[in-house]
């Protein structure tokens, strides 16, 4: 297998398995307190690991539980991303006309939007949480999706396998779905994957603002908030978190890559 | 051309209608209350204070018809007053937007000047040491948190080496300071938030150019020149023309993360600019001042599309000409 596939899915198998066995990994109860003045800001020790925060309580152990967070919403953003890139890509590429004209248009709005700001706004408006944050990181993440999708289809509806299921009166329903999206997920499965990443670093940006996972769940991008303001006196808790989303990231990055290079040999020969 | 640059030019329009009336109704159909917002709970507020704030900014009206008021509004760009201070947006806007573009333009620059050489000397000398310490620090680029990279500047540089400053663009003591003092204390002030948001667009950018480099190498005209015995200098400037066209169009397509950037990065830097105008407008449901600054980020954003646009009609004959066709 290739090293890269092979690194990524290794960070990531452990970062979910510690993600599901919160409770067992955790050294401490996340959300237990030492206000005590020896008890706040520690630095990293044998009883804890990665330091404490500014109200005493263990770092590793809010990491172990913040997996959770930035491991669902990545997932579950870029599954509702999915969805949708592949449903109005399919249809534009499919049926072309205007239909392909208008979601283009709708496409590119969301190309030239940054789109960040419209996810700040959407955030406030409707209250942050868990949940708003992944529905809407995953409303506005599809349109790299959606022309991918579209470009296959296009290529794909002129082969003559869907002529002859077109011949054969085979419903468009049946032969978008089951004809021609088949032939088009390997370079949709690469894309996904680099998507859990995106959708990973924007989760901890607005968590980060305040805007994303509420206190005091934790979240590695509300920890880094928390560090911030201790930037001068507790270097761990800036440190830690982002290293934790850096590898993530970076091991999601790694997997796409790897699997992008299997998958377009000839990418491999003209690239690297 | 002129044909093309006016096509261009409409083209913004249904897009900035588009966009503005997208976030309008979301913010409106949101379930908060500006007026409570501003009078909070306070007793001393009467029901008819709010019911006549609410009068004033248009929200006792149907979300359509409040978007035709903003709109009408809108094209002779007023964008109406800020709830919190009343002050007309625009001015706000006004004060806040030349350090948001002296902080993009400048980051810009950086991108460009720094990835491209990176691109282009990965791809001349493809497989050496430098190409593949770039290829490790562009996969720990694309994968990096910029808001951490912020703080890690802030604490190694701003901290512990005490080199730049940390915050603001240009504090009390720059009244004192003569021009030269004031320029230079602002590139001083700058060099930490211009780092910072530059990072992002630095991989993806040297990335590109470089695998557009490759492509370029490959043609058979790099063969003719090599053929031909011009220097290795040379045939890579022959490259570098061609693999330049792709280059310029990610221009435009960086321009949206930048400007998403400065939303962040201004606020973790302190940086007077509209970015941080808009993170607070929206802490504060200041619809006005958060409309009028997603109206003027879209319009730069497709402006800057625009002119990337425009570079490649200049870069690719192929489209300065149509008109001939």
């Amino acid at each position: 297998m290739n090293k890269r596939i092979l690194f990524g899915l290794i960070v990531i198998t452990v970062m979910v398995a510690s993600a599901v066995f919160a409770p067992f990994v955790a050294t401490h109860n996340p959300l237990e307190m030492d206000l005590s003045p020896e008890g706040q800001l520690q630095g990293p020790s044998m009883s804890h690991f990665f330091g404490t925060d500014n109200l005493g309580r263990d770092v590793f152990s809010r990491m172990v539980y913040g997996a959770r967070v930035s491991l669902s919403v990545g997932f579950i953003a870029v599954f509702i991303s999915l969805v949708i890139g592949i449903l109005l890509g399919g249809l534009s590429g499919y049926y072309g006309r205007w239909v392909d004209g208008l979601i283009m248009r709708l496409v590119e709005v969301m190309y030239c939007f940054p789109t960040f700001f419209l996810i700040m706004i959407v955030i406030t408006f409707l209250g942050p949480s868990i949940v708003n944050v992944m529905i809407v990181i995953g409303l506005t993440s599809w349109a790299g999706l959606c022309r991918l999708v579209r470009a296959e289809f296009l290529t794909l509806r002129e082969r003559d396998f869907v002529y002859s299921a077109r011949v054969q009166g085979v419903s468009n329903k049946r032969i978008i779905f089951r004809h021609i999206l088949p032939n088009a997920m390997a370079p949709i499965y690469v894309s996904a994957t680099l998507s859990v990443g995106g959708a990973i670093l924007i989760e901890s940006a607005l968590s980060f603002l305040g805007l994303g996972v509420q206190i005091p769940t934790p979240s590695w991008g509300n920890i880094l908030t928390t560090g911030r303001m201790y930037i001068n006196y507790a270097w761990w808790l800036t440190l830690f978190p982002g290293l934790a989303i850096l590898i993530t990231v970076l091991s999601f990055n790694l997997i796409g890559e790897g699997l992008r290079e299997k998958l377009d040999p000839k990418l491999k020969e003209r690239v690297n | 051309m002129t044909r093309y640059v006016i096509k261009r030019l409409l083209l913004i329009i249904p897009m900035l209608i588009g966009i503005s009336f997208i976030l309008f109704v979301v913010m409106h159909l949101a379930p908060s209350d500006p007026a409570s917002i501003k009078y909070g709970l306070n007793p001393e507020v009467s029901e008819s204070a709010r019911a006549n704030f609410n009068k004033m900014y248009d929200l006792d009206k149907p979300v359509l018809v409040q978007y035709a008021l903003w709109m009408k509004r809108f094209i002779s760009f007023d964008f109406g007053r800020s709830f919190i201070d009343g002050r007309p947006v625009m001015e706000k806007i006004g004060t806040h937007l030349p350090a948001t573009i002296l902080l993009q333009v400048c980051s810009i620059l950086v991108i460009f000047l720094v990835a491209i050489p990176i691109g282009v000397i990965s791809a001349a000398k493809r497989g050496s040491l430098f190409d593949n310490a770039m290829t490790v620090l562009v996969f720990i680029g694309y994968a990096m948190p910029t808001f951490w990279l912020a703080l890690l500047l802030i604490f190694f540089f701003g901290f512990k080496l005490q080199w730049f400053p940390i915050s603001g663009m240009s504090p009390w003591y720059t009244a004192y300071l003569d021009g030269f003092g004031k320029v230079q204390d602002l590139l001083w002030h700058l060099v930490l938030p211009v780092v910072a948001t530059a990072f992002g667009g630095l991989a993806a950018l040297s990335r590109y150019s470089r695998s557009s480099m490759i492509e370029a190498l490959g043609e058979k005209y790099i063969l003719t020149a090599r053929a031909k015995g011009l220097p290795e200098k040379r045939v890579v400037m022959h490259a570098f023309r061609n693999a330049l066209m792709p280059i310029v169009t990610i221009m435009g397509l960086t321009l949206p993360a930048l400007i998403s950037g400065s939303f962040i990065f201004e606020t973790i830097f302190a940086w007077p600019g509209m970015g941080r105008l808009g993170y607070e407008a929206i802490m504060n449901y200041d619809y006005p001042v958060v409309m009028g600054v997603a109206a003027i980020a879209t319009f730069l954003t497709l402006l800057g599309i625009f002119i990337s646009d425009m570079m490649y009609a200049v870069v690719d004959p192929r489209i300065r000409l149509e008109k001939h066709k």
